[in-house]
């Protein structure tokens, strides 16, 4: 072998070894990428599997890994759960979130489109009215809202707590429909604002479908949100038919309707992370670009 | 245009624009006014009176905010809240760093992986802190049963029995629910960073810790801010897991300032005393969200 040949022949070989490290690196990347996962899941997977047991063996002491028997018995002891059974708080739940959406939406994307498109006395300090109660935490005006809340009879009432819920949302809301409605294009309106459109058609008509993303981002934080809110939940209603599902799931957790039954608690749990996982799985895009859009350009 | 107006309507075009856009603002402007202004000058208001839920309310001037030096346990809560938001933001941003890294490029199947490590984050608090009391149950909970089975402990752990382990599981709960926001954002300052500045730095032979300190780090220094501030701000503000993880004990240690409102105001129904906690709350706050907007602020 010739003296260049070798030399050649070192470098491919290291060239082998450096190709080798990386696969190596990727490999143990993707190892250690699936434990953490499987870490990741486990509660939620664990809470799945302990749901479906027999309510016996739920509550078995030591627990069992795996279900002897596969059974929907906690689900339906659920729904005699209570005063009242379940089906009630998943309906208070549903019909506060379904509020929710619907006023975040529409108040949203008026406000958004004024607040982008035309130009009124005050406008700026509007804007920054609506904007800084991101800074102030509902948690720290929460004693006044109540008592407002009590005095108009809005109290045990799903509304009254959606109103509050609807507010919450609206600084998020109102930031991003405005950019929304920003980013499209000025000519789009021009003309149908010369064939004398009035402003309330131009935006069901023309502009709505265009900003279509920011709507469908506005709505899961609304439903979401409101579907997981605990502590105005747990404040407003003081009737236990008005609970919604996690204020009744921590009724479950303290025993007040007996023996704390974790397997129909486990049932519960489940019951109430399918909806916003489900949401979340199919629209998670319109998540993450309100993430972006509130959080990091904020 | 203006021969379109209906007779006896005598704006011109530009009035009846900004006539139009304050009608579209309104009712959010009414909403923020009725549920958000009024209630915060209330609270000021209330937090001068003695209030109870019922009954006679009086004006008290300073009496509540007097009364706050004296109140143990008002104390004990804002020390428990400070020791806790310590405690719990270092795992989360350093987990959620390592993470972030862990999925940065965009190799196969990595989407997966973000949608898992982010799903406990659309879960509600309140339902993860039931699944995981019961989780961290001396009898029935699975980390018991784990923990026996190989031969880890000699006997149950009542996890949520001593203050030390009930701090413990409960940073371990949140880390779980709330690491995959920081890593998101986390994630979108490591992919602002271009990556021929990685390369220019390997060609002058900088190592990982090189790289870290002298590009990463600094090049999203942002992220990392909103990240924690974020972060220090959702643990101030913590109650749920407090509620329904520990009910505030063993022996009251795990009341936070968020709860101890919450015990006076709708447990007691002292609602001025509540109020005045919640000014002082207020004021923390508005200066870690002063100090976010520093931090944050653009640079020329």
């Amino acid at each position: 072998m010739t003296a260049p040949a070798v030399h050649v022949q070192a470098e491919r070989s290291q060239q082998d070894i450096r190709r080798m490290r990386k696969r190596m690196l990727l490999w143990l990347q993707y190892l250690v990428l699936v434990v953490l996962a499987l870490l990741f899941l486990f509660p939620i997977a664990w809470s799945f599997i302990n749901s479906i047991k027999l309510p016996s063996e739920a509550m078995a002491v030591p627990p069992t890994y795996l279900p002897e028997e596969i059974s929907l018995r906690n689900y339906e002891e659920l729904t005699t759960y209570g005063k009242i059974g379940i089906a009630q708080h998943v309906y208070n739940s549903t019909v506060v979130a379904l509020i929710t959406v619907a006023g975040s939406i529409i108040l949203s994307t008026l406000g958004g489109y004024g607040f982008a498109r035309f130009d009124f006395p005050g406008k700026n300090v509007l804007f920054i009215m609506v904007l800084s109660t991101l800074m102030i935490p509902f948690q720290s005006i929460l004693i006044p809202l109540f008592v407002m809340i009590v005095q108009v009879d809005l109290h045990d009432t799903l509304f009254g707590l959606a109103l509050v819920y609807i507010t919450f949302q609206l600084p998020f809301g109102i930031f991003l429909m405005r950019n929304s409605f920003l980013a499209v294009p000025h000519e789009i309106e021009e003309s149908a604002l010369l064939d004398g459109c009035s402003s309330l058609s131009i935006l069901y008509r023309l502009m709505l479908r265009l900003v279509l993303p920011g709507i469908v981002t506005v709505a899961i934080y609304a439903f979401i949100n409101s579907w997981n809110e605990f502590l105005a939940a747990l404040i407003f209603m003081s009737d236990q038919d008005k609970f919604t599902l996690p204020v009744f799931l921590t009724t479950i957790r303290y025993g007040i309707w007996g023996d704390v039954n974790w397997g129909a608690l486990q049932a519960g749990v489940i019951v109430s992370i399918i909806p916003s996982l489900g949401i979340f799985l199919a629209l998670q895009r319109y998540y993450m670009d309100g993430l972006m859009g509130g959080a990091v350009k904020n | 245009m203006l021969t379109k107006q209906p007779a006896g309507f005598n704006l011109s075009w530009t009035q009846r624009r900004k006539l139009t856009g304050l009608l579209f603002v309104m009712p959010t402007v009414a909403f923020v006014t009725v549920f958000f202004i009024i209630p915060l000058i209330m609270t000021v208001y209330m937090s001068l009176h003695d209030w109870p839920l019922f009954g006679e309310r009086a004006y008290i001037g300073w009496e509540n905010y007097q009364e706050l030096s004296n109140d143990r346990q008002y104390l004990k809560s804002l020390d428990f809240t400070f020791r806790y938001t310590v405690l719990v933001t270092p795992p989360i941003f350093i987990l959620g760093f390592i993470l972030a890294s862990l999925v940065r490029h965009n190799i196969r199947y990595i989407g997966i992986f973000r949608t898992i490590f982010f799903l406990p984050v659309v879960i509600g608090l309140g339902v993860s802190s039931l699944l995981w009391v019961w989780m961290l149950d001396d009898r029935i909970g699975v980390f018991n049963k784990i923990l026996l089975d190989l031969n880890l402990v000699p006997k149950a752990q009542l996890f949520l029995g001593r203050p030390n382990t009930t701090m413990n599981v409960i940073i371990l709960s949140v880390v779980w629910k709330t690491v995959g926001f920081t890593m998101i954002l986390l994630l979108a300052g490591l992919q602002s960073i271009p990556d021929e500045l990685y390369e220019s730095a390997e060609v002058d032979g900088a190592g990982y810790f090189r790289k870290l300190f002298y590009i990463t780090l600094p090049l999203m220094r942002r992220f990392i801010a909103l990240a924690l501030i974020l972060s220090v701000i959702g643990s101030v503000l913590s109650f749920d897991q407090f509620y329904i993880m520990t009910r505030g004990g063993p022996r009251n240690s795990t009341i936070s300032i968020v709860f101890w409102i919450f015990n006076n105001s709708f447990t007691y129904f002292k609602m001025g005393y509540g109020a005045a906690m919640s000014i002082v709350l207020l004021g923390i706050l508005v200066a870690l969200t002063g100090l976010q907007l520093y931090v944050l602020r653009e640079k020329e």
